[in-house]
């Protein structure tokens, strides 16, 4: 959406940087924003509980969706190549979700905050891949 | 000269983009469990903390910039280019910044999978 609605906008120039904020005015690129703070909002409550290393390669499967939308409901031809990229990120996307969410830290006590991280998630998780209990930690690192 | 502006403005996207997704990821680590802190203290508790937090502004700003970036670029290069690029560059860029400022452990596991997801983005969006 935001890649159509700036070929409609047109070239910017670096002269006349006023045109970036009147391109937030075609529906288009309007509506790409919205979307993308509905995915802001999801990941940044991802990021409460869990590593940068582990959701964002997870994010990635959005472009998975994107070709298989496109392929089965558009009907639009995926080239082996892109087949091939979907099979890459997938198996990325295994290999993370395998190990823990979360990194521990020197100091397990740190995130002894009634507002912390909810243990039983990140331990129920992290048990159902085998993975040591020291490998997650309770609670959130504190300001 | 389109091409080094093109690549000049990818790699101001790809800077931009992991300095806001480390300050983020910070951000959202000193505020806890949003789920959990949602349930016991309320929205407005979850919202108060999180728009308190310095590094959530300045990994806003820092998303920001690579957002009109990438408008930038976009407008300048192929989306062809200038999508897989951007992404797959932020990927391994995410993975170092992780280990080295929120000394995350990217074992071979994480590493393996960061440069996977790299790859077949730039398969998929190329």
């Amino acid at each position: 959406m935001l890649s159509h609605g700036m070929k409609q906008t047109g070239n910017i120039s670096l002269h006349h940087l006023q045109g970036v904020i009147l391109a937030v005015r075609n529906p288009w690129v309007a509506v790409g924003i919205v979307l993308l703070l509905a995915f802001f909002a999801s990941y940044m409550n991802s990021l409460s509980w869990a590593d940068l290393t582990y959701v964002l390669p997870a994010t990635s499967l959005g472009y998975v969706l994107l070709a298989l939308v496109a392929r089965f409901a558009l009907h639009e031809q995926v080239s082996p190549l892109r087949w091939l990229g979907i099979a890459l990120i997938s198996g990325g996307v295994g290999f993370v979700a395998g190990g823990p969410a979360l990194t521990a830290h020197e100091h397990p006590h740190e995130g002894s905050s009634p507002f912390d991280s909810a243990p039983g998630r990140l331990a129920g998780k992290n048990a159902s891949h085998g993975a040591p209990a020291e490998e997650v930690i309770s609670g959130g690192v504190q300001p | 000269m389109k091409s080094a502006y093109t690549w000049g403005g990818i790699l101001i996207v790809v800077f931009a983009s992991v300095v806001g997704d480390i300050l983020l990821a910070r951000a959202m680590k000193q505020v806890g469990d949003v789920h959990a802190l949602w349930r016991r203290a309320g929205l407005w508790r979850v919202v108060s903390r999180i728009l308190g937090n310095p590094n959530f502004f300045l990994g806003v700003t820092a998303m920001a910039v690579a957002f009109f970036s990438l408008l930038f670029a976009l407008s300048w290069g192929d989306v062809s280019l200038v999508a897989p690029a951007a992404a797959s560059l932020t990927f391994i860029g995410n993975a170092f910044a992780a280990k080295i400022f929120l000394h995350e452990k990217v074992d071979r596991r994480r590493g393996i999978a960061a440069v996977l997801v790299a790859a077949g983005v730039a398969l998929l969006a190329g």
